[in-house]
């Protein structure tokens, strides 16, 4: 099982409170967009990115679980 | 401990079921609230809702399956209406009485509002409040009067310029903003309002909301009428501490909980109702703000399941706000700042970065447009990272 971070950009509003919880995965650059680093984030990963997608004032992240052969 | 009472179906209430979900609790968890609406969000209300760019579906907290995964005992429509804290059981409205090893308090706040009800006279905190005031800008008002120049006003005033309409705010303090962001940055943000149209008027309060069964005019405390089809009031929350004042559980603006969130043994406090001794900045606070709610409400859930081994809730508090094209984002405490310097853009394009200083360390950071910025000095405040080596900071 691993997991895929899914950005829904129409609601992004770049707070970057993702950016500071999960550096590895989020980067709010200098334009102001944000970046997603790693789509298919290591497991290791899943704890931060669920804490994002709880913090983001948008709720403009999600989780969608993909069969780990797929990447 | 098998059974846990939330009271409090809001960010906080709900953030603490999925917290203790997450951490393995298999017991029985109710959650009480005296809205009958499901867990929402209220940032969206001052803001998308206000501007009719988003349903109403879209400020639901989760889905119906996420929900219903939580397995909780709804006891929505019902309020708690007392808490014997020594037994742990919880009275509520309808007659019910819960019998609970755990409780978590997260009732929140309520608006503070002038004078007594009257059509065309709102405040924002609810659902149904901001339903009425979007219902109320499509029907045009002659002018919409904000008393208050807060955070919540200040964006009534916004999507109320967005939709065309003619805006009058009121505030007592000759500079306003200045509680959270200084003299000098709330008369930066004043400015902004000012140049979208905004009448603002500074250094006056309300005498009286005039009208009969209908506003039609507010009086200004320096003698002054204006005319008005609708009036926000703006003026800022109460904690909901009235049902928990027969128990022994110590009230001062908020449940008073030690630096853990703990209030009493058994009993945990989170969100908008809850004060508390934050350790980082040796400050006794209560925190009104969403992403507070939060993880309080996290922190809080795992305190009462694994006791003092969770240590000190001690955040950075940061909150966010949208007005007209600017996002104005501040993180940590302006309280007695003593230094002050812009670190990123300027002034006159609006978009920068500020940050505040206290005892020669780092304390806050304000945003205007500026929120990879923002976050990074965030990350400095959370360090406690010195002065001067803040200003040193490239990012």
């Amino acid at each position: 099982m691993s997991f895929k971070v899914v950005v829904d950009y129409d609601l992004c509003e770049s707070n970057a409170i993702c950016m500071q919880i999960a550096p590895e995965v989020f980067e709010v650059r200098d334009d102001d967009f944000l970046y997603v680093l790693a789509e298919t984030p290591a497991e290791d990963q899943r704890a931060k990115v669920e804490e994002s997608v709880q913090r983001c004032p948008k709720q403009a992240i999600a989780i969608a679980e993909t069969e780990g052969e797929e990447e | 401990m098998e059974s846990i009472a939330i009271v409090g179906a809001s960010l906080a209430g709900l953030r603490a079921a999925e917290t203790l979900r997450a951490e393995n609790f298999a017991g029985t968890i109710h959650l009480v609230g005296d809205e009958i609406h499901k867990p929402y969000d209220r940032p969206p209300l001052s803001k998308q809702i206000l501007s009719g760019d988003w349903e109403l579906e879209r400020t639901w907290l989760t889905t119906d399956e996420k929900f219903d995964q939580l397995d909780l005992t709804l006891h929505l429509g019902d309020a708690a209406v007392a808490l014997n804290v020594e037994e742990l059981t919880l009275a509520l409205a309808s007659g019910e009485t819960l019998d609970v090893d755990g409780v978590v308090i997260a009732t929140g706040a309520r608006t503070r509002t002038i004078g007594a009800p009257m059509g065309g006279v709102h405040t924002l905190r609810t659902l149904d409040d901001a339903i009425a005031i979007k219902q109320a800008f499509e029907s045009r008002p002659n002018r919409v009067v904000v008393v208050g120049a807060g955070f919540i006003g200040a964006e009534v005033a916004a999507n109320a310029r967005g939709l065309g309409l003619d805006v009058t705010v009121i505030e007592m303090a000759e500079c306003p903003f200045e509680r959270s962001l200084g003299a000098e940055m709330g008369a930066v943000l004043a400015d902004v309002h000012r140049d979208h149209g905004v009448d603002l008027r500074l250094g006056v309060g309300c005498q009286e909301i005039v009208g009969d069964e209908h506003v039609a005019s507010i009086t200004l405390t320096d003698g002054t009428n204006i005319e008005t089809e609708l009036v926000v009031v703006g003026i800022g929350v109460v904690p909901n501490v009235e049902w928990l004042e027969g128990s022994s559980l110590t009230i001062d603006n908020g449940v008073m909980c030690d630096s853990t969130s703990l209030a009493a043994p058994g009993v945990v406090a989170a969100g908008d109702v809850a004060r508390w001794h934050n350790v980082h900045f040796d400050e006794t606070m209560r925190v009104e703000h969403w992403d507070n709610a939060i993880t309080q409400a996290s922190h809080a859930a795992k305190r009462l399941l694994h006791g003092e081994s969770v240590g000190p809730y001690a955040p950075v508090p940061w909150f966010w706000s949208d007005q007209y094209d600017r996002k104005i984002q501040l993180a940590g405490r302006t309280t007695d700042f003593d230094t002050f310097e812009i670190v990123e853009g300027d002034i006159e394009s609006r978009k920068f970065a500020a940050i505040y200083g206290r005892n020669g360390v780092i304390v806050a950071v304000l945003g205007f447009n500026r929120p990879r910025h923002v976050m990074r000095y965030r990350g400095l405040i959370d360090t406690k990272t010195s002065w001067s080596n803040a200003l040193a900071a490239e990012f």
